[in-house]
Formats: structure tokens, C-alpha cells, sequence
């Protein structure tokens, strides 16, 4: 039987977050009622012409500086030319021959398998939000990678803060055209294309379904037909979208309203000067200068706001995987559970610290201090206050220490008959029984000092 | 005299001196429009009442308030593809018959900024596509020198409502020839500036690299006057130039055209120019050999090619700019359509005349795949070397004179069955909006049988300074202007 | 360049314009004599020459990424063939 090579490219829609929308003074709020963010222009009245806005282009700049691109000056508009009810001017203003960013690469990694996903364009379109379309080459060979790429890719476009990345609302939003090919062959399949896709997990099922449905269909001698294919999440299959009365045929010609953009050389370089640090680059950094796991550093790199909050902590409290367990642990466990963002945290970077150091100081244990934090991050109450109304204070005092210990072996003479026959193991028993009797304030390395010297003793 | 004959400027200085007060000039010119409208259907919306109102409150406003604007209580007339907020603007077309801008052009902000009186809105060829203002769809304007010929077209209705007295200057916009051919028709000034010089925003969109709003005046100086009112940059509209604006009244000071040179290109003066026209240009450009002038032969090689790169790129623009027209947001509504992909066929269907139908067809086929190297392509880069041949010639010469129009006014229906020779008539306008030029028409004579010719001056990008100047010189030392058309009852 | 009826139809189609039998007629006698008019084009060289999208120099325009207010609702649907409380109505896409 023939085995298939799944081939996949993608097209990305980002929304950008600009305050306007990319042709004139409009608002982008999400979810205003309708008609109220409409002016003569964004409703395509006779007369009316685009503007086009400058904060837009800068952030398709960015996001092609920070993905390797070519940035083409000048770049153009064209009119892309068709009749549907939500194009108000009967043409969609998009960039066809000159897009503003070319020829870039991301680079992700499956498993231990690293591989680079070469751009092929990205660029500005649509007659309200902005939008980046961002188009790679067919370089993908399966779901995961696919998901991969663009998780890499949102990771970068939330990174530089030009898209909130949210698939569900579809700020950001993909379009993948999967193919496949007998083994060793070079040439491409007939590919379709994916449509109505709006989360990570889906992207993965619909690629998987169409990848099963193309190799049925070309095991059993067919073909696979050029078509945009819908994914339906609650059957979980594609199905061909009602086909279309005839082939499109855009009519593309440069917008005569629209002057071609200059992007200045200095420009240019006043955006690559402020780009900040991308997530792979700091994952490196966390792995080398913070000593962390891989693990570690991905995780807490996954999302530019946690890795910012992690960053603060450390230079409050320089001991990084302490930091890091309580970051990936507790922290995001609490700001998970309860829908909250990080930045939006109730236990900001100074008070997550001021509880890691009474940890280090003994004042209380490690095990009190992690199952204090549902209420201390619930209560917003100060750490020294919060230990102090619960009576958690770590007891390190010899005397009283003195009392637990002799209770304890006061109620077990069987124990402490087999150790002084030899059995050391039964101090851990011992320990444990004292720790409870404390209501696991006694500080267990005092306990186990005082307990020896009494045995001992 | 009578206040409608007065000229712009004359009229301003009239009613700055105190002499005559807004409403009486809108008294006047309604008592006018009232006698020949009926004939000459120059406007297919007049605002008797709103202009009196505004009259009524400048008066009252100036009472006490000494201000004064360049066009304060000046009578003007826009013509209908250009939007007007809260009154109807239509462009001559049954798609836009019930269409209500809810927002000014730019250039209308502009003359309300500088007190003008807003008398009504100008009949044109539907869409501004046509030479005649045949192609309206509330039916022709006439020519006020013989209502049997057309006023020219397509801002027709401009032209011969400044010609007739029916209003002190208008605006009219000029794709291919729009302002200056009617100009020359009717025998009135019409000037078509530098792409770029005005602002389009508000311009209900024909050929956006080509089109372009401008005056249409009884003289040269109240272009200039209106150019100053009208020109500079605008942030609305990003194909708008940053370039200063001079005061063009200041550039009519020099009565002669000394140092200039005029050049005339052999090929304007070739096969199918009418005898009769060509020897009124050809007296025109003796007159400013006269006034001090250099004139030279020159050649503009490319210029038989321009109504074929002309029609290929205007309706290729046009073909997508008149989508929007589908019924859905404003508009006419077809009745008759029963789902959305068959209202738009019905609403288009109905909505559109015959000949914005046929330029919709070349336009869309001209665009369409497989044809677009051979047919839109080839005539973009053809524009280029039209182009190159201005740049060329404007290293040797200032200024170029040419006809206008072939011939004089021709007759309504006379060229209506055969587009292509419709289409042939913008011959020597073409070029000029191709090259983004700035070109004025000013009337040079009569034909014997009284219609009136106009003669052309292009000149460099931004150099409407120039053309003024000599259009000026020229119109000062001859007397043309003196004659009025008598609309016969 | 004759244009066969059966392009006029695809073009109409494209531009979707409901012609009528006699406009199709009309049309295609129209458009292959203008077409053929504007072949002439074929017979200038313009190898390696740039094509004029626009006459303008060297501009760039931009607008600064400022909210201004939009249009009131009623303002905004005051010219909506069949308006449909603050939205534009249309008919069914397919019946």
C-alpha cells in the first residue's frame, strides 16, 4: 500500500490591536452594537476615501522584523474585487503583487525534532480591524507541527503586542490547506483548504480528520478535489462548503486611491531597536542565566506577561527555581482555576515574595506556606498577618518542642523499646506523630535534633 | 445691471462694498433661474429655499459682524457627483436618485467655510461618464448659445448653468476632458488642475487616478478666485498633494506673457480638427505671439494612443469603483429581486444607464483574468510614455495650446448610437488627465453658426500660476468674454 | 477583436449586471468594435517600461491611529433601502 506525506501551509489572520480601524477614524471595540462604529467612509459611501493608518503599518513591520522578514518599500494596495453583503464597496482592499513584509521563517519544534517554517508573506488587509495575513510556504508535514507553528507564532504576535491571540473571539484565526503525497514523491497534491477553525485543539482534530478522509479517498484510487472545506467541531469532520457559482476571478488592480508606502530605512530601524525579546530567545536566557530546567523555562515563557511577573519576583528574591516552582505551581494553578490573568493577579510579584521569605526565614514551613496560598491569594491579606491570625508560626522552641516530645514518647513505648534494639527507622514515625500532634508548625529539623539527643540521651 | 450678469468677482466686490445684500442676490438669481431654467435644465436640484435662509442669516450675521470670506454670499452651483450633506446627491443616475449624503466633500466644506451660497445641484452624464450630459437620467441639459446642441459633458450642467447666468461660477470635475470640453461648448472658463491639487474626498468616484474637481467661471479671475478657495492638501484624501498653494489672484497681476513659450504639438492639429476651430486656436495663439510670447512646434508622439489608454484604464477604475452600488446600504433597491444574489443582478440591472453599463462590461473585461497584461497592463504602461512625451515637451516649452474639442457643440442624439465616436471627441482633453496635468479652456471665438470654441493651455504639474496668467493675458486683450449666450424663449 | 456573446455574458456575470437579450446584442457588437479600436495599443513598444498606477511623486499618507467619533445610527442607516432597527436589512441569501 502507498504510504502519504501529509503536506500543510497556512494562512494566519491576526487582528491588530490598534485603536482605529485600518482605513479610517472608526473604533475596533469587540462586541459594540451594530452600525454604531461607522462612519461615512468604513460604510463605503459615494465619495468617501481610505487613510491609511499609520500604527497598523508599523505593527505588520514589527511582527515581519521579528519573524525574519524582508520589508518591501514601497509596498501597495490593491483591489481585490467581489459582491458580498459585508463588503460595503463591492472590493476588499488587501495587498496582492507587493506585500509589505516577504520571506520570513519560524522556527518550532516538535518532540526533539526542530525544524524551520519558512514565510512566504504577510500582509495588511480588511476594511474595519486591521488584519495580518501571514502565509507560509507548504512546510509543514503533520498536525502537530502545525499546531506548534502556530502556537510559535502567537506566542510572538502576543510577544510583540500587536494581537491578543484569542482563536475563540478570532482575532487570530487559521486557514490550513493540507495535502498529501506518495512517499518520495516531489511534486504537490491537490490541496484544500480549512476553514472555521477556532481553537488550538481544533486545528489538530481538522487537520487529522482531512488527512484520514484524503488517504481513504486516494487508497481507493480517487481524487481529491481543489475545495475549501468547513470544519464542523460538533461532528468533528469537514465538510465541502456549498460550492460556489463559478471560479473567482478578484480582478486585482492597485488601489488608485492609496499611494504606494515608503517605509523609511530609519524606520525600519527604530522598530528593530524596540522589538522586544521573543520567546525563544528568552527561554535560552532563563536556561542560562537562571539555571533552569528547559521545562521550566518554557513554561513560564509560554505567556510574555507570565514570564515578565516571574522576572520581577527573581529580582525581589534571587533564588530562581524556588521562584519558578511557585510561579508554574501554586501561582498558576490559583490564576487558572479562577479564569484570572496574570497580570490582573491578586498576588502581585512583592507579595508572592514576601511569602517565599518567611519560607526561607522558618518562620513558617513549606508544606503550611503551599496550603496557605488558596487563601492568601483569595484573601489579599498581607503574609505576616494571614500566618499570624492562623496561629501557623513554625515552633522552634526547644521547650515547647520539649513537651510534644516527650507526649510522643510518653504514648509510644513499643517504638522506642525497637530503637533502642537498633531500628532507626522508627524516628520517622516518631517525627510524624509529633509534626501531627503540632499541627505541623514544630519545625521538623528541630524535632528530629531534639528527638535523637533524647534518645540518645 | 443686472446682479446675474455680474462676473464672480465683480458680484463680491458689489456685495463687500455694501451694495447689494445676500438676499437679493439670491432674489436675483432665482428670478433668473426661474426664466431660462425651463430651457436650459442646467440643475437637477435647486435649493431655493435653504439658499435664502443662508442668505437671510449672513445678511443678519453681518449686521453686526463685519467678516468677510473670498466667496461670502457668492451664488454657486456643484455639480451632482460631488457630496452635499443633507442634500440629495445623485450624479445624474437613478441608482442614487433617493441617495442623501450625510456628509460635505471637502471642497463643499470648503466654499460654506467662505460664506458661498449653495443655489444647486448640476445635471451631468450619469456617473460623469458621457460628453454630452445625454446620459443623464433626468434628461439633457441644453446648450444656453442654441438649445438644440448639447452644453458638453459631462459636467454639462455646470457649464451651462454659468454660461446662462444661472449661478456666478460652479464646480465641476473633469475624468477626461469633463470640465474643459463643456467650458469650450458653452463658452465659459473651466479649468481642470494638477491631480492632486484638490482635494477628491466627496467626489463620488468615476476614474479615481484621473478625476479631478475644478472650477467653471465666466472669466480667468474668478478661476483664480475659486482656486484659492478650493486648492491645498487634504488629510481625508491620501492622493491629495502637500504642496503650498500660491494666491493665484496675485499671478494675473502681469498683464503679458513675456519669457513664456508656448508650445504647439503638430498632432492636435492633424485630420478631424473642424477648419472653423482650428483657425480660432490658431488666432488665439497669434494673440500671445503678440502679447510677447515664444511659440514653438513641438510634438507629443503618443497621442493618438490616448482614447484607447484612456477608456481601458477610466473604465477598468470605474468597473470596481461603481460595486458598491448593490442595493445593500443605500441606494436604489431593486423590487423586484427575490434573494441577494439576484438583487444585486436586478438593482445594477436597473439602477445603471446603458452607457455606465457598456464602460462597467470593458472595464470588468479589461481587468479580467487572462486579459489583464493585454489590456489594462499595456495601457498603464502606455500612460507612462504619454507622460514621458509632456515631460519631454515641458523641457522646451512652458505652456502647450491646443483645441479643446474637435468641433464646435454638436447636436443632441447626433452621436448617441456610436460610442466610439463619442469616446473620439475627447481627443485633445484626454492626455491631460492621463499626465495629471493642469489645464484651463478659455473661449477663443464662434463658430459661423454662433457656437462658441475654446482654446486649451496645459501647463507643468502645480504650474496653475501659468496657465492662469496667460489664459488672463489672453482674455484682457481679446473680447470674447463681452458676448452672452441669449437663451431664446 | 470580436467578443463572442458567451463572453459577454460571463463579463456581465462578473459585474453583475441582469442584461437583457438586446443589451447582450448590443454589447458585444459595442465592446468588439471599441476592442478592437484600442488593439492599436499592441503596436507601441513598452518593453521594460514602468507602468503608471498613479501620477503622483514619491508620498506616503498616513493617518495617526486616532478614534474619531463615528456617525449616529440614524445617521449612519438614513439611507438604508429597507432599514431594520439600526441594521441594514437584506434579503435571504439563498431562498
Amino acid at each position: 500500500m502507498t504510504q502519504y506525506e501529509t503536506v500543510i501551509g497556512l494562512e494566519v489572520h491576526a487582528q491588530l490591536q490598534t485603536q482605529s480601524k485600518l482605513f479610517c477614524g472608526c473604533g475596533t471595540v469587540f462586541g459594540r452594537a451594530a452600525n454604531t462604529q461607522t462612519c461615512p467612509v468604513c460604510l463605503g459611501l459615494p465619495g468617501t476615501l481610505p487613510v491609511l493608518n499609520r500604527t497598523a503599518v508599523e505593527m505588520a513591520v514589527r511582527t515581519g522584523l521579528a519573524l525574519s522578514c524582508t520589508i518591501r518599500t514601497p509596498n501597495r494596495f490593491a483591489r481585490k474585487n467581489y459582491f458580498y453583503p459585508d463588503l460595503p464597496k463591492g472590493y476588499q482592499i488587501s495587498q496582492y503583487e507587493a506585500p509589505i513584509c516577504e520571506h520570513g521563517t519560524l522556527d518550532v519544534t516538535v518532540g526533539a525534532t526542530a525544524n524551520r517554517i519558512r514565510i512566504r508573506r504577510a500582509h495588511l488587509e480588511g476594511a474595519g480591524t486591521p488584519l495580518l495575513e501571514i502565509v507560509t510556504e507548504p512546510d509543514m508535514r503533520s498536525s502537530d507541527e502545525v499546531v506548534a507553528y502556530l502556537k510559535g507564532l502567537r506566542d510572538v504576535l502576543v510577544y510583540l503586542g500587536v494581537c491578543d491571540g484569542n482563536m475563540e473571539q478570532g482575532s487570530l484565526r487559521c486557514e490550513p490547506n493540507v495535502s498529501l503525497r506518495p512517499v518520495g514523491q516531489q511534486q504537490f497534491g491537490t490541496k484544500v483548504e480549512l476553514k472555521n477553525i477556532n481553537s488550538f485543539k481544533f486545528v489538530k482534530e481538522a487537520i487529522e480528520y482531512e488527512v484520514k478522509r484524503q488517504t481513504k479517498v486516494l487508497s481507493e484510487g480517487g481524487t481529491i478535489q481543489q475545495e475549501t472545506r468547513l470544519w464542523d467541531a460538533d461532528r468533528g469532520m469537514t465538510a465541502t462548503m456549498r460550492s460556489k457559482e463559478e471560479a473567482h476571478d478578484y480582478r486585482y488592480f492597485p488601489d488608485p486611491d492609496l499611494v504606494p508606502v515608503e517605509i523609511p530605512a530609519e524606520w525600519i530601524a527604530e522598530i528593530r531597536r524596540t522589538l522586544p525579546e521573543l520567546p525563544a530567545a528568552r527561554v535560552k536566557r532563563f536556561v542560562a542565566d537562571f539555571g533552569l530546567p528547559e521545562y521550566d523555562a518554557g513554561v513560564l515563557t509560554s505567556s510574555k506577561a507570565v514570564a515578565d511577573y516571574f522576572e520581577s519576583c527573581v529580582a525581589l528574591f534571587p533564588q530562581p527555581k524556588t521562584v519558578s516552582n511557585w510561579v508554574m505551581g501554586e501561582l498558576l494553578r490559583e490564576l487558572n482555576t479562577s479564569g484570572t490573568d496574570v497580570a490582573a493577579s491578586p498576588v502581585t510579584p512583592e507579595r508572592l515574595v514576601s511569602l517565599l521569605k518567611l519560607v526561607e526565614a522558618g518562620t513558617v514551613s513549606l508544606k503550611v506556606a503551599r496550603d496557605l496560598f488558596p487563601e492568601f491569594y483569595a484573601s489579599g491579606k498581607p503574609a505576616e498577618q494571614l500566618v499570624q491570625e492562623k496561629g501557623l508560626t513554625q515552633v522552634s522552641d526547644e521547650s515547647a518542642l520539649g513537651v510534644l516530645i516527650d507526649e510522643a514518647l510518653a504514648k509510644n513505648p513499643a517504638q522506642v523499646a525497637q530503637f533502642k534494639e537498633g531500628k532507626q527507622q522508627v524516628v520517622g514515625f516518631l517525627v510524624g506523630q509529633i509534626m501531627k500532634a503540632s499541627g505541623g508548625k514544630a519545625n521538623p529539623g528541630k524535632v528530629n535534633e531534639l528527638l535523637k539527643r533524647k534518645l540518645g540521651g | 445691471m443686472s446682479l446675474h450678469k455680474l462676473t464672480l468677482h465683480e458680484l463680491q466686490q458689489k456685495f463687500t462694498a455694501g451694495e447689494v445684500s445676500a438676499a437679493e442676490i439670491v432674489r436675483a438669481y432665482f428670478l433668473r433661474i426661474n426664466q431660462v431654467e425651463p430651457k436650459v435644465r442646467a440643475y437637477v436640484t435647486t435649493l431655493k429655499e435653504s439658499a435664502a435662509a443662508d442668505a437671510g442669516v449672513l445678511d443678519e450675521k453681518l449686521k453686526s459682524w463685519r467678516k468677510t470670506a473670498p466667496l461670502m454670499a457668492m451664488p454657486l452651483a456643484v455639480k451632482d457627483n460631488i457630496c452635499t450633506d443633507q442634500v440629495r446627491t445623485s450624479c445624474s443616475s437613478r441608482m442614487l436618485e433617493q441617495f442623501v449624503p450625510p456628509y460635505d466633500a471637502t471642497v463643499m466644506a470648503k466654499l460654506r467655510a467662505n460664506g458661498a451660497l449653495l443655489l444647486g445641484k448640476t445635471n451631468l452624464d450619469e456617473f460623469a461618464m458621457g460628453s454630452s450630459t445625454e446620459n443623464s437620467a433626468f434628461g439633457p441639459s441644453r446648450n444656453p448659445w442654441n438649445l438644440a446642441h448639447v452644453p458638453g459633458g459631462s459636467s454639462g450642467g455646470s457649464a451651462a448653468a454659468v454660461a446662462a447666468d444661472e449661478c456666478a461660477a460652479a464646480l465641476g470635475s473633469d475624468t477626461g476632458g469633463s470640465i474643459r470640453q463643456p467650458a469650450a461648448f458653452c463658452g465659459v472658463v473651466g479649468l481642470k488642475p494638477t491631480y492632486g491639487r484638490l482635494s477628491r474626498y466627496g467626489l463620488v468616484a468615476f476614474a479615481s487616478s484621473l478625476d479631478q474637481i475644478g472650477p467653471i467661471t465666466k472669466c480667468v479671475t474668478d478661476a483664480a478666485l475659486m482656486m484659492n478657495v478650493l486648492a491645498g492638501h487634504d488629510e481625508r484624501d491620501s492622493t491629495s498633494a502637500n504642496v503650498a498653494v500660491p494666491d493665484y489672484l496675485r499671478a494675473l497681476k502681469k498683464k503679458d506673457v513675456k519669457k513664456l513659450r508656448f508650445g504647439v504639438p503638430r498632432e492636435y492639429f492633424a485630420e478631424g480638427l473642424d477648419p472653423e476651430v482650428e483657425q480660432a486656436v490658431r488666432a488665439a495663439i497669434g494673440e500671445w505671439k503678440t502679447l510677447g510670447g515664444e511659440i514653438k512646434e513641438i510634438s507629443l508622439p503618443r497621442t493618438d494612443a490616448a482614447v484607447a489608454t484612456y477608456y481601458l484604464i477610466a473604465t477598468a477604475e470605474a468597473s470596481s469603483n461603481l460595486a458598491r452600488y448593490d442595493g445593500v446600504k443605500y441606494g436604489l433597491r431593486s423590487k423586484q429581486a427575490v434573494n441577494l444574489a439576484d438583487m444585486y443582478l436586478k438593482t445594477r440591472q436597473e439602477g445603471f444607464g446603458s452607457e455606465v453599463k457598456r464602460r462597467i462590461m470593458l472595464g470588468t473585461y479589461a481587468l479580467s483574468a487572462g486579459y489583464y497584461d493585454a489590456y489594462y497592463g499595456k495601457a498603464q504602461a502606455v500612460r507612462t510614455l504619454i507622460k514621458q512625451d509632456f515631460d519631454a515637451a515641458f523641457k522646451e516649452v512652458d505652456l502647450i495650446v491646443t483645441p479643446v474639442t474637435p468641433t464646435p457643440a454638436f447636436k443632441l442624439g447626433e452621436k448617441l448610437q456610436d460610442p466610439l465616436q463619442m469616446y473620439l471627441s475627447d481627443i485633445y482633453t484626454i492626455s491631460v488627465n492621463l499626465a495629471g496635468l493642469p489645464a484651463i479652456s478659455v473661449p477663443c471665438g464662434f463658430s459661423a453658426a454662433g457656437l462658441p470654441i475654446g482654446v486649451q493651455l496645459i501647463g507643468r504639474v502645480f504650474e496653475e500660476e501659468t496657465i492662469l496668467r496667460a489664459a488672463h493675458a489672453y482674455e484682457q486683450a481679446t473680447d470674447w468674454r463681452t458676448k452672452k449666450a441669449v437663451v431664446r424663449a | 477583436m470580436a467578443l463572442s456573446r458567451k463572453e459577454v455574458e460571463h463579463v456581465a456575470r462578473l459585474a453583475r449586471l441582469d442584461t437583457s437579450e438586446t443589451e447582450k446584442e448590443m454589447f458585444a457588437n459595442q465592446l468588439s468594435s471599441i476592442l478592437s479600436y484600442v488593439e492599436q495599443l499592441k503596436t507601441l513598444d513598452t518593453t521594460g517600461i514602468e507602468p503608471t498606477a498613479t501620477v503622483l511623486g514619491r508620498v506616503t499618507a498616513f493617518r495617526d491611529d486616532v478614534v474619531r467619533p463615528s456617525l449616529p445610527v440614524d445617521r449612519a442607516i438614513a439611507n438604508a433601502p429597507e432599514p431594520d432597527e439600526g441594521f441594514f436589512g437584506v434579503p435571504k441569501i439563498i431562498t
